[in-house]
C-alpha cells in the first residue's frame, strides 16, 4: 500500500427525523499520500465533515457507515471493532474541530486536555507531555506558552483556542490530523495567524492533513491538492494548481466563479444630485448600566456619524464583537441609542422604534442573519409574506394573495412554495423569504445585517445578483452590514470600516487596495486570495498585528 | 471559595430572613382561618362554655391573636422559641428529639438513594436506548406515579404482614441493637427512597444525556477516550449543575413531606408532630415546625447553587 490513506467507495448512511434511511456519501473514493495535505470543499451537506469523520472510523450519531474501505495505515477502519478504533484515535490519527470554543471541555483546564491523548493511550509520562505541549504553544506562536495551559477555555480568545485545538491533535504525533473548517469562525485578520501557524507546523512535521472546509482562498493557501464534494460524490480531484486554474468540473468553476470580482454597473444617476435618504450624527449606544453622563457603562457604538444617499448603498465592515450589528439596530430603533440624531429622509427620527410612526417604521426595514431564526416555523412562507401587507397596507385577503405571488416572483422562489414552512427549504430558500417579507412593507431602505454569512459562496454570490437587479428595479437602498469584505464590494458604493465601536475610515470600492486608516489595511491585507503562494508571500506590519490583532 | 460564593450565601441569608417571615406570616393567618381554638379542643365536646372561657383566660387566649404573634416573634430573636398551648412543654423540648429523629431517617435515606439515583441515571444515560434504559425509565416512571402511602402500605402488607420479617411499626426506642435498627429503617427507608429517587434519577439521566450531545464530548471520542472516561471525566462535571439542584429538591422532601410515611409507621419525627399540633391549634409549634421546614428548604437550595458554582469554572 503505497498511500497512508487509501478510502474506496464509501457509503454513509443516515436516517433522517422521519426514520427514512438516505445516503449521504455516495461512494467516495480518496487517496492521501504521506506527508500530504488534502482539501476536502464542498457546501454545506455535501458531505466533506462526515467523510472526514470517517476517516477516525467515526460516524455522528444517526449515521452509518454501510460499505466501502477505509484504509488509514493499513488498517481497514470501517470493520475494526470500536476498541480498535479509540486506540488509533488521538494516537495515528487526530482531529481539530470546527469551533474549538464548544469542543473545549468548560469544566477543566486547557493543559488537561491537551495532553489528555498522551494519558488515555499512556503514550508519555504527564510532565515529559506538559513539556511537549509547551513546546508545541510556542512553535503555534501563541502568547505566554509557559502559563496558558494553567487558564480555563473561556479565559482564552477563540483565535487561540483554535491553535490550542492543534495542539492537542498533534501532540501524539498522529501520522494524519483532519481539521474540521478550523478558521471558519475566525475573524480574517486571526485566520491569518491561525493559517500560519497550522501551516508551519505542519510543514515542520512532516504530517498528512485532511482540511474540511467550504472557502476556496483558505484552501488555496494551505492544501497540495482539493477533492471537490457534492451532494455525497466526488465532483473532481485534482492538485490545487490545476483546480484553481483549470477546473474541468462545472461546479467547481461556479465555486470559483463566486470568487471572481462582479463587474459593477455605474449608477445611471450616478452624477445627477443625489438626495440623502438617512443620515445619523454622533450616535453612541452600547450596553450596561447607563452612568451619570447618559451614556452605557459599555459602548458597542462610539460617536458614528453617516450617510446614506437614495439609491446608492453603504457597507458596514468590521471584526466581530465591533459594533456594526449593535449599529444595525439603533438606525432601526431595536436598541434606541444613548446620544445622537437620526435623520431619515428628511424628518428627525425617533430614537426607539416604537415611537416612530408606521410610515417611518415601513420605510426602513431589516433583515437578519439567521433566517431559520428570523422566520416563524409555525407559520407558512404565505403568511410569513402576508404579515407586512396586512399591518402596513391593510390589504385584503385577495390583493394578499397577489401580492405574495409579485413577491415571491421577485425574490425569484417558484409560487407553490408559499403554502410551505420554513423547515422545508434551504438555507437560501429561507433568506429569500426573509428579504421578501422587507420588500412586502415597500421600504426605501433595508438594512442587511450579514444576510449572506450563513451561506454558501454560490448561494450567497446568488442573493447578492438577487439584491442588485432588485435595487434597479425598485430604487431601495441598502446598508449591507458584513464581516466579508468580497461581499460588501460586490454591492456597496460606499464602505464604512469600524473598528471596537468607532468608524475608522470611509472608502469607495474602487479604492479598497489603498486604505489609509491602519486598521483598514491590516483587514483588506488578511483577506485570502485564491493565489496559493498569498499566505507565503504575505507581509504584514507586525507593530499593526500588535496594535489591532489581539483577539 | 471566592468572593462569588461568599455574595451568593449573604445574598441567600437575607433572602432567607425575609422568606422566612413571609412563611410565618402566612403560616398565622393559616391557622387563624381555622375553625375552633386551643381551649375547646383541649377539654372536649364535654366541656361547659364556662370552663373553656376559664382555660381561655388562663391561657391568655383572650389576647388579639396577632399581639401573641408578634410576643412569639419577639421571643424568637432571643432564641425562645415559646411554649406550646397544648401541653405547657416549651417547644424547643418537644422538637428536639423528633427533629433527630427526622434528621436520622433523612441521613439514612439519603446516603441510599442519592447513591442509587446518580448510579442508575448515570447509567442509563451511559446506556441510552437500551433494555437497560428503558427498563429504569418505566420503573422510575412508574414510581413517580404510585402515591407513597400506596407503597408504603404494599410495604407493610408484603414485609410486616405477610412474611412478617419486619415491624409494621418504627418506634426507635425500642431499638436495642443495630438488627433492631435496620429492622426498623428498613420499611420507612425504602419507601421514602422510592419517592425520593424517581425524580433524581430522571433529572440524572436527562442532565447527562444532553451534555453527551455536546462537541466536547465528541472531541473525547475522537481522542479516543472509553464511554466511561466521556461520561466521568467530560459530560459529569458539567451536568453537575442541574444534578445537585435536583438532589437538592429531592432532599428537601425528607425535611417536611415526610408526613404521610411517618404516620403510616407511626414514626416519632418532626413532620407528624406538626399535624398535631394543628390538630390542636398549636399556634408556637406549628410556627416553629414551619421554620425549620423553611430553613431546611433554603439550605438545600443554596447548598446546590454553591456546589453548581464551585464546578462550574467560568463562574468560580
Amino acid at each position: 500500500m503505497s498511500n497512508l490513506v487509501e478510502v474506496r467507495n464509501l457509503r454513509i448512511e443516515a436516517k433522517t427525523d422521519s426514520g427514512r434511511l438516505v445516503e449521504i456519501i455516495k461512494g467516495v473514493s480518496l487517496d492521501i499520500a504521506d506527508g500530504e495535505i488534502v482539501a476536502l470543499i464542498g457546501e454545506s451537506g455535501s458531505g466533506k465533515t462526515t467523510v472526514a469523520l470517517s476517516l477516525m472510523g467515526y460516524a455522528r450519531p444517526g449515521c452509518r457507515i454501510t460499505s466501502g474501505e477505509i484504509n488509514v495505515g493499513g488498517k481497514n477502519m470501517a470493520t475494526l471493532s470500536e476498541k480498535e478504533r479509540a486506540r488509533l484515535r488521538g494516537t495515528d490519527i487526530a482531529y481539530v474541530p470546527q469551533s474549538a470554543a464548544a469542543s473545549f471541555n468548560p469544566s477543566s483546564t486547557i493543559m488537561e486536555q491537551v495532553i489528555e491523548v498522551t494519558r488515555i493511550h499512556k503514550l508519555m509520562p504527564p510532565e515529559q507531555a506538559r513539556q511537549r505541549a509547551v513546546e508545541l504553544f510556542r512553535a503555534l506562536s501563541l502568547p505566554d506558552p509557559e502559563g496558558i495551559g494553567t487558564r480555563y477555555p473561556h479565559q482564552v480568545s477563540g483565535g487561540q483556542l483554535q491553535r490550542l485545538s492543534a495542539a492537542m491533535a498533534l501532540i501524539s504525533d498522529p501520522k494524519l490530523v483532519i481539521f474540521d473548517e478550523p478558521t471558519t469562525a475566525l475573524d480574517v485578520t486571526t485566520q491569518i495567524d491561525v493559517l500560519k501557524a497550522f501551516k508551519s507546523v505542519m510543514r515542520a512535521g512532516g504530517v498528512a492533513g485532511v482540511y474540511v472546509s467550504h472557502d476556496l482562498a483558505v484552501v488555496a493557501q494551505i492544501a497540495d491538492r482539493i477533492v471537490v464534494l457534492k451532494g455525497g460524490e466526488v465532483q473532481e480531484t485534482g492538485t490545487t494548481a490545476a483546480i484553481l486554474s483549470a477546473a474541468q468540473h462545472p461546479y467547481t468553476r461556479e465555486l470559483l466563479a463566486a470568487f471572481e470580482p462582479k463587474p459593477r454597473q455605474a449608477h445611471a444617476d450616478a452624477d445627477a444630485a443625489t438626495k440623502q435618504l438617512l443620515r445619523i450624527d454622533n450616535v453612541t449606544a452600547g450596553y450596561g448600566p447607563v452612568r451619570d453622563d447618559g451614556l452605557p457603562l459599555i459602548r458597542a457604538v462610539d460617536s458614528v456619524s453617516l450617510v446614506v444617499e437614495k439609491g446608492r448603498n453603504l457597507g458596514v465592515i468590521g471584526e466581530s464583537g465591533c459594533g456594526k450589528s449593535t449599529l444595525a439596530r439603533v438606525i432601526a430603533g431595536i436598541h434606541p441609542a444613548a446620544t445622537g440624531d437620526i435623520v431619515f429622509d428628511g424628518k428627525d427620527l425617533q430614537r426607539a422604534a416604537r415611537k416612530r410612526s408606521q410610515d417611518q417604521l415601513r420605510e426602513m426595514q431589516i433583515v437578519f442573519q439567521y433566517a431559520d431564526t428570523a422566520l416563524n416555523p409555525a407559520k407558512p412562507v404565505e403568511d410569513i409574506i402576508s404579515r407586512p401587507l396586512a399591518f402596513y397596507h391593510r390589504l385584503d385577503r385577495q390583493a394578499r394573495a397577489k401580492r405574495v405571488d409579485e413577491l415571491l416572483d421577485m425574490v425569484r422562489l417558484p409560487r407553490g412554495l408559499r403554502y410551505r414552512h420554513p423547515s422545508e427549504l434551504s438555507g437560501g430558500q429561507k433568506q429569500r423569504v426573509n428579504f421578501a417579507r422587507a420588500l412586502a412593507a415597500n421600504p426605501k431602505l433595508i438594512i442587511c445585517d450579514e444576510i449572506t454569512s450563513a451561506l454558501d459562496t454560490v448561494v450567497a454570490s446568488a442573493v447578492i445578483e438577487l439584491l442588485k437587479e432588485l435595487q434597479r428595479e425598485l430604487g431601495l437602498s441598502y446598508i449591507f452590514i458584513s464581516h466579508d469584505l468580497s461581499v460588501v464590494e460586490a454591492i456597496c458604493d460606499e464602505i464604512m470600516v469600524m473598528y471596537n465601536g468607532e468608524r475608522v475610515e470611509q472608502i469607495t470600492p474602487d479604492k479598497l487596495t489603498a486604505p489609509t486608516h491602519p486598521y483598514s489595511k491590516l483587514l483588506f491585507s488578511s483577506v485570502p486570495k485564491l493565489d496559493p503562494t498569498w499566505l507565503d508571500g504575505l507581509v504584514r506590519d507586525p507593530e499593526l498585528v500588535s496594535q489591532y490583532g489581539h483577539r | 471559595m471566592t468572593s462569588g460564593v461568599l455574595n451568593l450565601v449573604l445574598k441567600r441569608l437575607g433572602i432567607a430572613a425575609v422568606t422566612l417571615l413571609i412563611v410565618l406570616f402566612a403560616v398565622f393567618f393559616a391557622t387563624s382561618m381555622l375553625p375552633g381554638d386551643t381551649a375547646s379542643i383541649l377539654l372536649g365536646q364535654a366541656a361547659t362554655p364556662e370552663a373553656v372561657a376559664g382555660l381561655r383566660e388562663a391561657m391568655h387566649l383572650n389576647d388579639p391573636a396577632i399581639l401573641r404573634f408578634l410576643l412569639w416573634l419577639l421571643g424568637l430573636l432571643h432564641g425562645d422559641l415559646g411554649t406550646s398551648y397544648a401541653n405547657e412543654m416549651p417547644v424547643a423540648a418537644l422538637i428536639g428529639g423528633r427533629l433527630v429523629n427526622t434528621m436520622k431517617l433523612a441521613g439514612i435515606t439519603t446516603l441510599l438513594s442519592v447513591p442509587l439515583a446518580l448510579t442508575l441515571g448515570i447509567t442509563a444515560a451511559m446506556l441510552r436506548g437500551s433494555v437497560y434504559d428503558r427498563t429504569v425509565t418505566i420503573l422510575s416512571i412508574g414510581v413517580i406515579s404510585v402515591p407513597e402511602f400506596m407503597v408504603a402500605t404494599l410495604a407493610v402488607l408484603l414485609f410486616a404482614v405477610y412474611l412478617k420479617w419486619l415491624p409494621a411499626l418504627s418506634s426507635v426506642n425500642e431499638a436495642h441493637s443495630l438488627t433492631d435498627l435496620v429492622r426498623i429503617y428498613a420499611m420507612p427507608v425504602i419507601t421514602l427512597t422510592f419517592v425520593i429517587s424517581a425524580q433524581m434519577i430522571r433529572m440524572t439521566r436527562a442532565a447527562v444525556i444532553e451534555t453527551l450531545s455536546t462537541p466536547y464530548v465528541e472531541m473525547a471520542l475522537l481522542k479516543g477516550a472509553s464511554r466511561s472516561r466521556m461520561v466521568l471525566r467530560h459530560a459529569l462535571p458539567n451536568a453537575l449543575g442541574p444534578i445537585v439542584n435536583a438532589v437538592a429538591l429531592s432532599l428537601s422532601y425528607l425535611v417536611g413531606g415526610v408526613i404521610i410515611v411517618e404516620t403510616i409507621f407511626n414514626y416519632p419525627g418532626i413532620a407528624k408532630l406538626m399535624v398535631d399540633a394543628v390538630a390542636t391549634r398549636d399556634l408556637p409549634l406549628i410556627q416553629s415546625c414551619a421554620m425549620i421546614f423553611c430553613l431546611g428548604y433554603l439550605f438545600l437550595i443554596t447548598a446546590a447553587d454553591v456546589v453548581a458554582i464551585m464546578s462550574n469554572p467560568r463562574l468560580r
